[in-house]
């Protein structure tokens, strides 16, 4: 599977034309053919692109990423030491760890809020509180973030004066104390991870209304009412477990999208992630690196299936009865 | 079938292309707000009256891009030439007047027979590491730069040294095959690197590339992966001593985030577009209090270019048509909005190679169906232009940037008028350059030069500079031209070089290979704390003389984190 996948994003990436010798840094007159010529052979970019993908293939069974062709050299996934013990880090090392963080912080931020959002949705169904909270996200999905990042950038940080604008850290934030740090990093993290989260919100809290509501008409919903046991529990407890059911595919399908980080978000908000790293080097014909970060999605992509499917073993008992039989 | 999947492939990614685009749009939106709002917290300082220069403070600039390598040679992008230029020093350099003056040599002389230059460094030159700076870093820096082994576009310059010798630790001199002109300008672009910290290390991955030591003014003080360079004082500079004590790179990727951060007072200086110069800073007296605007004309120009080896361009009167139908001043106030300034040869306004006698082809469209009518263009029933029957078309390609396209629909505009039907394709760089511009497979383009300071502009307009990959790609060629550009290359005479290039830029109007459309104004706001800025820019630019700014102490950011 992995090899397929990685198969075909080699030669799609190599069907565009152009590659690292040609960005628009080099169109300099001073720089001649022969020299980027040159630069083609010690890459190996002259060779056939099924050549090129035997030795991409035979480096990477020894997980090795290589380096990237921009003239850094930098290594792509993990630090390298070099003969005076001067350690360079990789570039998917530096740019996955912020990542991460954000879509994490994200990913709760957008299930805490759209369960209870959804809930209230389906409890109060076609009152003022559903079709309030129903525009709310519609208008939430909708609205451009790059946009809402603009203003709400300009009202928090030029005009307020409450959030630093842009970057991870404050100037000199390395003086800070570990706790001033911390809170430092939170401050810059707000907007970002607020609008990321924006969009996502409004998908969830619609799949929780839903999904209630299909519940709550269910017979053993009906039947625990009759029991008489009170509302809150039977909305809490009984409805809500089996509605957050398929929340668990969501959630193993959006590992993959964990590592991918938004081009427009990190670059008006100056964070150096993932998006921007795959960017640039789709725009610089990077290959090294396009194919790392591909790889470890896909991979990555596999294990969230993976996971997901034994998730909702563990979680429904009907899942994993149907398994044994 | 591979066709159809590169297709994919540009789909793909015109798509981010377009997300750009409701970007742009989204900004405009913004514009409007920041236009309306104004805020007038700014505390109250008198700019007006003068500072007493003072020493330390600490400058922040933004960059949209990471550098890659601070090692000049080898790193080729802007943002790394931007920083490795305050760390390390050239032979020679360029004045505010561009005139070359001593940086590292304290003098050069020239053979009788033009063949040889022979520096002579100053004296007591250290590095920063305070290992003593000699002729023999010179040799190991040109070594270096010509080893086939070095991955650097840069070589065939110096490729050109027959023989490069150290005479003593203060003389340096080399040698070349043939009398070769711009040698003094390559000299004064390559950037001395020292030899006993690279003698034994793979100049292509090296930590030095991250950890450069250098001899100018700053010297590298942290580098934050992503998110800052910063530069401190180097004691040690070959060229005394800086003013301001650490200059600090803000990378911030998008423009608009990076003018919020002006306005914030966050950062300092950047570089901002004729709708920040023109309409937003007019509109704020808050801003315009505290940030002062500079422009100077920038060393390129932007042009439309015809291939020539196609019909109907190779008809010199097809191509003065165009350039007749074209009106470069609605360009540059449409696009520019008047700040740039229309050009006649492939010169910068200003100095002595531009020849001030020539004159843009003016807005004449009578003149211009003249000429193709002459040219054998008729007009059919719809009102387009034809000739043996066929329609006057073609597509006008060019690259992502956004003012290069709204000069092409300008041009669009203006060409239907006078009956030529028009289409405008947008490609990426590298698909660009590839697929069209090396395989020659383009009728005209919308693209820009960007110059060194020396004449020579063989590379461009030289006819043995055709092949696929090299740069005279319009294939351009006259037995004339060809000739001058030889003769300028060897004549090492400025007032004999001078006639040469005024000659050369003569001819080349008159043959219109392309359209000179417009050279553009680089544009600064920088934060009025900021003090000994000159103005008006001198010919080299304001930035030429970054080391006498300083930031008076009553001005200062407060130097703890907010």
């Amino acid at each position: 599977m992995l090899i397929g996948i990685s198969l075909i994003s080699f030669f799609i990436m190599h069907l565009a034309p152009g590659d690292i010798t040609s960005n628009e840094a080099s169109f300099n007159p001073r720089a001649s053919e022969e020299s980027r010529q040159k630069l083609r052979e010690i890459y190996n970019l002259d060779k056939p692109v099924i050549v090129q993908y035997g030795l991409w293939l035979q480096r990477i069974s020894k997980l090795d990423f290589g380096n990237s062709f921009s003239s850094h050299q930098r290594p792509v996934l993990w630090q390298e030491k070099d003969k005076n013990g001067n350690i360079t880090k990789g570039l998917i090392q530096e740019a996955l760890p912020i990542t991460l963080m954000i879509n994490l912080l994200g990913i709760l931020i957008i299930f805490s809020i759209s369960i209870v959002l959804g809930t209230l949705a389906s409890v109060r169904q076609n009152t003022w509180v559903d079709r309030s909270i129903t525009l709310f996200v519609f208008i939430g999905f909708a609205i451009p973030g790059f946009w809402l990042a603009l203003l709400l950038m300009y009202w928090t940080g030029v005009v307020n004066q409450w959030l630093p604008i842009s970057g991870l850290h404050s100037p000199g934030y390395l003086n800070l104390s570990a706790t001033a740090q911390f809170l430092d990093l939170l401050k810059h993290l707000a907007l970002p991870v607020f609008i990321s989260s924006l969009s996502g919100l409004a998908g969830i809290s619609l799949y929780v209304r839903n999904g209630m509501l299909e519940v709550l008409n269910q017979d053993f919903i009906t039947t625990a009412r009759a029991k008489g046991i009170n509302e809150k529990r039977v909305v809490f407890v009984h409805a809500l477990k089996n509605a957050i059911l398929p929340l668990i595919t969501i959630v193993g399908l959006s590992i993959p999208g964990l590592i991918g980080g938004s081009v427009i978000a990190e670059s008006i908000f100056a964070i150096p992630g993932m998006g921007k790293l795959f960017y640039d080097a789709v725009l610089m014909r990077d290959f090294p690196v396009i194919m790392g970060i591909l790889t470890i999605g896909s991979f990555l992509t596999l294990i969230g299936n993976l996971l997901a499917d034994l998730g909702y073993a563990w979680a429904d008992p009907r899942v994993r009865k149907g398994l044994i039989q | 079938m591979s066709y159809a999947l590169t297709e994919f492939v540009l789909a793909i990614l015109s798509i981010f292309q377009n997300k750009m685009f409701l970007r742009n749009f989204a900004a405009f939106l913004t514009l409007f707000f920041l236009i309306s709002c104004s805020n007038n917290s700014s505390q109250d300082i008198d700019y007006k009256k003068s500072y007493e220069k003072e020493l330390g403070g600490e400058i922040i600039n933004a960059m949209i891009g990471e550098p890659s390598n601070l090692i000049a040679m080898i790193a080729g992008d802007s943002a790394s030439s931007a920083i490795a230029g305050n760390i390390f020093n050239t032979l020679i350099k360029y004045d505010e007047n561009l005139e070359l003056e001593p940086e590292l040599a304290q003098s050069w002389s020239i053979s009788d027979d033009q063949k040889t230059i022979i520096f002579s460094l100053k004296p007591d030159l250290k590095w920063a590491d305070g290992q003593p700076l000699t002729s023999h870093d010179i040799y190991f820096t040109w070594k270096l730069v010509t080893d086939p082994n070095t991955r650097t576009p840069y070589s065939s310059d110096y490729l050109l040294v027959k023989e490069a010798r150290v005479i003593d630790d203060q003389t340096f001199s080399v040698r070349y095959e043939e009398n070769y002109a711009p040698a003094l300008d390559t000299w004064a672009s390559l950037q001395i690197l020292p030899k006993h910290l690279l003698e034994n290390e793979d100049i292509n991955n090296t930590f030095f590339s991250r950890k450069p030591t250098g001899s100018s003014f700053y010297q590298l003080d942290q580098w934050v992966s992503g998110q800052q360079v910063s530069l401190k004082k180097n004691p040690l500079s070959t060229q005394g001593e800086a003013n301001i004590n650490r200059l600090t790179s803000r990378i911030i990727p998008d423009t608009s985030s990076q003018f919020l951060e002006l306005i914030a007072d966050n950062i300092d200086l950047m570089n901002i577009n004729p709708i920040q110069y023109q309409r937003v800073f007019p509109a704020r007296e808050d801003l315009k209090k505290k940030i002062a605007l500079y422009k100077e004309l920038g060393n390129g120009y932007t042009y439309l270019g015809f291939n020539l080896n196609k019909e109907p361009f190779n008809d010199i009167r097809v191509r003065q048509a165009i350039n007749y139908a074209i009106d470069k001043d609605e360009i540059i106030q449409g696009v520019l909005l008047g700040l740039g300034e229309p050009v006649a040869s492939p010169y910068k306004p200003g100095t002595r190679w531009n020849n001030q006698s020539l004159k843009p082809y003016p807005y004449d469209t009578e003149k211009a169906l003249r000429l193709l009518n002459e040219a054998g263009f008729t007009k059919n029933k719809d009102g387009f232009l034809e000739r043996h029957g066929k329609k006057f078309e073609f597509e006008i390609l060019t690259n992502q940037n956004k003012q290069r396209e709204m000069t092409a629909v300008l041009v669009q505009r203006r060409l239907k008028e006078i009956g030529i039907d028009v289409n405008i394709r947008v490609i990426e760089w590298a698909s660009f350059i590839n697929r069209f511009i090396k395989t020659g497979e383009f009728g005209v383009v919308v693209l820009g030069w960007s110059l060194s300071l020396d004449p020579d502009q063989y590379n461009i307009w030289h006819s043995s500079q055709q092949g696929p990959g090299q740069f005279n790609f319009i294939g351009y060629k006259n037995n004339e031209v060809d000739k001058l550009l030889e003769n300028g290359r060897r004549e090492l005479d400025l007032d004999k070089r001078e006639k040469i290039y005024h000659e050369f830029s003569k001819i080349l109007l008159e043959d219109s290979p392309v359209v000179y459309l417009f050279a553009g104004y680089g544009l600064s706001a920088i934060n009025k704390r900021v003090q000994g800025i000159k103005s008006p820019a001198p010919p080299a630019g304001i930035y030429e003389n970054t080391q006498e700014w300083f930031i008076p102490k009553s001005l200062r950011r407060n130097e703890i984190a907010y």
